[in-house]
C-alpha cells in the first residue's frame, strides 16, 4: 500500500479519466504517478484517489493503450495568467 | 530518423518535430564555466567529461544563490554525457536536467558509485517543471543520447529516468526508436542508492512526492524576492499619498500614515509567502487563496498587536485599520494563491477553479480597503 498522502487539493475538479475497457493492466501508471492515484485490481488499473491527482499527465503520456486522459498543464497561477496573455512563462 | 509521436505528444506539442539545435556540449577537462569537471573518462566514442560526487564550495554557494533567486536561470551545466567516478560499459545511466542544482543533487546522492549522467538541455529548469513545459522530453532525450553516442559508451540498453520526468517522456516511444528502455527511478535523488541496490525496484514511498516543511521553507526566499518589487512599488505609492494628504508638511505627513502602510504591505507579503509556506498543512481550507487569507489575517493582527513597537507615534484609526485588514489580507491571499506554482500537489483544474472565485474577491477587498484608506487620509 502506498503511504498516506499528507496533502490534498480542492475536491471534485480533476479532469483525469480512465477507460477500463482499454486498460491492459501493465501498471505503468502506478509507477509514474507521484500521488498514488491508481491501484491495480483484477489486472486492471483503477482510480482510488482521484482528488490527489495533480494533472501532471505522466500516466497519460506513458499509457501504452491510451486508456488515460487528462487535461494536462502546470497548476500554477503565473503559468495560467501568462497563457491567457499569450506570453511565455519563465517563472520556474 | 524520425520519431513518431504518441497521441499524447500530438495533443500537447505545437509543431510535431522541433528543430534540434545542440547547445554547448559537455567537454572533458575543466573549463572556466564548468569547474566541477575534473578530467576525462575514456569511452569508445572518445573521452567523456568526468565529475565527482563530492560537492565543492562553489557548487554549494551556487545552490545557495539560486535559492535566493540570484542568477537562478544561469545556474546551468552543459548538456551531454558525464562520467561519475570510474564509469564503464556496464555502469548505469541516469538522466537529469541541466539545472545545476538538479545535476548536483543527483551526483552527490551517488557517492562511491560509478555511473553515467546524461544531462538534457532543459534551459536551466529542473526535471519536473521542464517535463511539464516540454523541454525534458522524449525528443530531447532521444537527440541527446544519439548525439552523445551512448549506444557505443555502454553495453546495456537501459536508462534510469527520474519519475518526475514522466510527464515529458514517453518511455515506450523512446524504446521503440532508440532501443533504450526507460526505468523509472525514484522521485528523490537521495533514494537512488537504495533503488539501485534493490535491482532498480522502487518502494511505494519512493514513488510519492511529499512536501515537507524544509522543502517549503527553501522556496520562501524566491517567493519573497518575486513579490518584493511590486510590494516596494505599492509602499512607495502609499508613502506618496500619505505625504500629499494630512495638514502638515510633506515628510511629517508621510510619517503619519505612510510608515504603517509600509508595515501593513510587509505583513501581507509575509503572510502570503513565509506563513503560507510554513503553515501550509495547518491553515484552514484546501484552496491556497483561503490559506493565504488566514495567514494574512493572522499576520496583520500580529502587526496591530505590535504596532506600538513599529510606529509608536502614530495612532491608527478604526477606518485605517479596517482598510489595511482588507488590503493586507488581499495581498496575502493573492501571494498564497501564487504558491500553487511552487507546490507539489496542485492541479491545473483546481488552480483555475480557485482563480475564478478568488481573484474577484481579492480585487474587491483591495479596492474597498483602498477607498477606506483614501477616505481616512483625505476626507476624514
Amino acid at each position: 500500500m502506498a503511504p498516506e498522502r499528507p496533502f490534498r487539493y480542492i475536491d471534485g475538479v480533476v479532469s483525469l479519466e480512465l477507460d477500463q475497457e482499454r486498460c491492459i493492466g501493465c501498471g505503468i501508471c502506478l509507477q509514474v504517478c507521484p500521488h498514488a492515484v491508481f491501484e491495480l485490481a483484477d489486472d486492471k488499473a483503477r482510480i482510488v484517489h482521484r482528488d490527489h491527482c495533480m494533472e501532471c499527465s505522466a500516466c497519460a503520456r506513458n499509457c501504452p493503450v491510451q486508456a488515460l486522459r487528462v487535461e494536462a498543464g502546470e497548476g500554477c497561477v503565473r503559468a495560467i495568467i501568462n497563457e491567457m496573455l499569450g506570453r511565455d512563462c519563465d517563472c520556474c | 530518423m524520425k520519431i513518431i509521436l504518441s497521441p499524447v505528444d500530438q495533443q500537447q506539442g505545437g509543431s510535431p518535430l522541433p528543430l534540434y539545435r545542440p547547445g554547448p556540449a559537455a567537454t572533458p577537462g575543466a573549463s572556466p564555466d564548468q569547474p566541477f569537471v575534473k578530467g576525462g573518462r575514456t569511452a569508445a566514442p572518445g573521452a567523456m567529461p568526468q565529475v565527482e560526487a563530492r560537492l565543492g564550495l562553489s557548487d554549494r554557494f551556487g545552490s545557495w544563490l539560486a535559492r535566493c533567486n540570484i542568477g537562478r536561470f544561469s545556474h546551468v551545466v552543459d548538456a551531454g554525457l558525464y562520467a561519475l567516478g570510474e564509469a564503464g560499459a556496464d555502469s548505469p545511466v541516469l538522466v537529469t536536467a541541466n539545472y545545476k542544482m538538479s545535476f548536483d543533487r543527483l551526483r552527490s546522492a551517488l557517492a562511491g558509485r560509478a555511473c553515467w549522467l546524461l544531462v538534457l538541455d532543459t534551459k536551466g529548469i529542473n526535471v519536473w517543471c521542464a517535463a511539464g513545459k516540454g523541454t525534458f522530453s522524449t525528443l530531447e532525450l532521444y537527440d541527446r543520447l544519439t548525439h552523445s553516442r551512448l549506444a557505443e559508451v555502454v553495453a546495456h540498453r537501459q536508462l534510469i529516468v527520474p519519475q518526475l520526468g514522466a510527464p515529458g517522456i514517453d518511455g515506450l516511444a523512446l524504446k521503440k526508436h532508440s532501443g533504450f528502455e526507460v526505468i523509472w527511478g525514484p522521485v528523490r535523488a537521495r533514494d537512488l542508492p537504495a533503488f539501485l541496490d534493490n535491482n532498480c525496484v522502487a518502494t511505494p514511498a519512493m514513488r510519492c512526492k511529499d512536501f515537507p516543511l524544509a522543502e517549503r521553507l527553501a522556496l520562501v526566499p524566491v517567493e519573497v524576492s518575486q513579490a518584493a518589487g511590486k510590494a516596494l512599488l505599492l509602499i512607495g505609492i502609499f508613502m506618496l499619498l500619505s505625504g500629499l494628504g494630512g495638514e502638515g508638511a510633506f515628510w511629517p505627513a508621510v510619517r503619519e500614515m505612510g510608515v504603517f502602510a509600509a508595515w501593513a504591505v510587509a505583513a501581507g507579503v509575509i503572510g502570503g509567502t513565509v506563513l503560507t509556506a510554513a503553515l501550509l498543512p495547518w491553515l484552514p481550507g484546501r484552496a491556497f487563496s483561503l490559506k493565504g487569507m488566514w495567514a494574512g489575517i493572522f499576520s496583520f493582527l500580529s502587526l496591530v498587536a505590535g504596532h506600538g513597537l513599529v510606529a509608536p507615534q502614530h495612532m491608527i484609526s478604526g477606518l485605517e485599520a479596517g482598510a489595511w485588514l482588507l488590503m493586507s489580507t488581499a495581498i496575502s491571499s493573492w501571494l498564497g494563491m501564487n504558491f500553487t506554482g511552487s507546490s507539489t500537489y496542485t492541479s491545473r483544474s483546481g488552480v483555475r477553479f480557485e482563480m475564478r472565485r478568488a481573484i474577484p474577491l481579492q480585487a474587491g477587498a483591495f479596492a474597498a480597503g483602498l477607498l477606506c484608506w483614501l477616505a481616512a487620509r483625505f476626507w476624514l
